[in-house]
């Protein structure tokens, strides 16, 4: 409902912008395989747009500041930080989150060898740095160490040390078919 | 965290997004890879009333060779920069794009929008003032071309009028003998450096006929080290002449103490990243295919 707006006398500070006149905005976005249409407001992060619209809750939020990863899924197959861009950019794209690794009750190489090679400890990064992975092996299925590194440097992972996630990214390395 | 609210308006062509821009007024900011502008929103050191979104408009993420040059189109991400054959003909250009951030803020992240946000920090300035490069300017009633070294004015401030968008940037390709190299040194991959050296010599046998030198995050745009470049220019590249152009870089830096490191450290550090820098320009001005890599503390 569009708030009547009082008159001062003092002049005004700078007015934030005026809330209730904000359009949302219809975007059509397919995550996972499937589409979903739905309105946002502009302002609406991708991270929430998936995690409290779409209640994929997969998708972590760390550091909210573009720096940690937690929050990374492949858009048109390309790791982005989702914390880092507004659901409206998102309009007409094809997103993979950390929920669309399985198929069929199967977990997906990448998955599986993280689990194998204990490539995770709390799992708080461990989705964002599954698509990081993701986005590497598919275009480079034998990754050198300096590879790896270079493909998970916006990956922080306060638990391993790192050196089980590149054991685990080189064993996936082996075991997928077409990602 | 969430920005404040913003009207969103889609543009689909650059000149549409200009006339939006003079339309709406000076609480309107353009959208390109949001990769500066969406944390600065969050934190709400930004707070526009309108973004006009970029990322929908065809045709502005290029790289084409002609007459010369290389010519990007605003909007080309860093990762395709980084990815990209063509740019690699200027290797400090594969340099700089594969350095900054990490693969996630390269796919995303455009070379007009690091450009027209002039962040002290940024890597693009530092390598591209070592180049002969020029900024085309579309406004709402032509296009202009500014020289690169006539682009940033100061921190966070640019020679874009506020109707006025980053629509081309043109390198011209150096001569024959050319050779450069930018390095940064981070304390990870996400953040910005806490300096960073770019280098562009051009050779005539073992005589340094032409040299540029740039240095990153010690002060509040790139800094051109001229005493560094005239400390190289027409002289043989010996340690003695090395030893000069580090020391004239040292003094030109302006850091600032912060938590990167205090000032005297950035300055020493600079001095240091000009020296590795110098020696692999000359390797790349002979010929040789040398891989840099940013030095992670």
């Amino acid at each position: 409902m569009p708030k009547k707006v009082v008159k001062r006398k003092r002049a005004p500070k700078p007015k934030p912008a005026p809330e209730a006149a904000i359009t949302a905005v219809p975007i059509s976005v397919k995550v996972n395989g499937k589409t979903h249409s739905l309105t946002v407001e502009p302002r609406t992060l991708l991270v929430e747009l998936i995690r409290e619209k779409l209640d994929l809750t997969g998708t972590h939020v760390g550091c909210d500041t573009t720096y940690c990863g937690a929050c990374t899924v492949l858009m048109n197959g390309a790791a982005v930080k989702s914390c880092t861009m507004f659901a409206v950019q998102a309009d007409g794209a094809e997103l993979l989150t950390v929920e669309g690794l399985e198929k069929d009750g199967q977990l997906h190489p990448i998955q599986k060898a993280f689990g194998d090679s204990y490539g995770l400890q709390c799992g708080y990064c461990t989705p964002g740095l599954m698509l990081s992975a993701f986005q590497l092996l598919s275009h480079n299925r034998q990754p050198s160490e300096k590879d790896i590194r270079k493909a998970i440097a916006g990956n922080t992972c306060r638990c391993t040390g790192y050196q089980n996630i590149f054991k685990a990214i080189q064993l996936a390395a082996q075991n997928v078919k077409g990602v | 965290m969430y920005p404040r609210a913003f009207h969103y308006h889609r543009a689909s062509s650059l000149k549409e997004a200009v006339t939006m821009l003079s339309q709406l007024g000076d609480d309107a900011k353009l959208l390109a890879g949001g990769q500066s502008l969406i944390p600065l929103m969050k934190l709400r050191f930004a707070n526009p009333q309108h973004l006009v979104d970029l990322n929908f408009v065809p045709g502005t993420s290029y790289i084409k060779e002609e007459g010369g040059a290389l010519r990007f189109g605003a909007l080309t991400r860093h990762a395709e920069i980084e990815n990209s054959a063509t740019a690699a003909k200027i290797p400090i250009l594969h340099d700089c794009a594969a350095g900054i951030a990490d693969v996630q803020v390269r796919n995303r992240g455009t070379i007009g929008g690091s450009l027209a946000e002039a962040d002290p920090s940024g890597d693009w300035a530092v390598v591209l003032i070592t180049l002969a490069t020029e900024v085309r300017c579309l406004g709402k009633k032509s296009e202009r071309t500014v020289r690169f070294a006539d682009f940033i004015k100061d921190a966070y401030t640019t020679a874009l009028a506020h109707d006025e968008l980053v629509s081309e940037v043109v390198v011209k390709k150096p001569p024959k003998g050319s050779g450069g190299a930018y390095i940064a040194f981070k304390r990870s991959a996400p953040v910005y450096p806490t300096a960073s050296a770019a280098v562009q010599l051009t050779l005539d046998g073992d005589v340094c006929k032409d040299a540029a030198i740039a240095l990153g995050c010690v002060g509040l745009t790139a800094i051109k080290a001229r005493d560094a470049e005239a400390a190289l220019r027409g002289q043989r590249i010996t340690d003695k002449t090395i030893a000069a152009a580090m020391e004239a870089a040292r003094a030109a830096a302006d850091p600032q103490s912060d938590m990167r490191g205090s000032a005297d450290y950035k300055r020493a550090l600079v001095g240091a990243l000009v020296k590795r820098a110098i020696e692999i320009a000359v390797r790349r001005a002979r010929g040789e295919q040398v891989e840099v890599g940013h030095i992670y503390a």
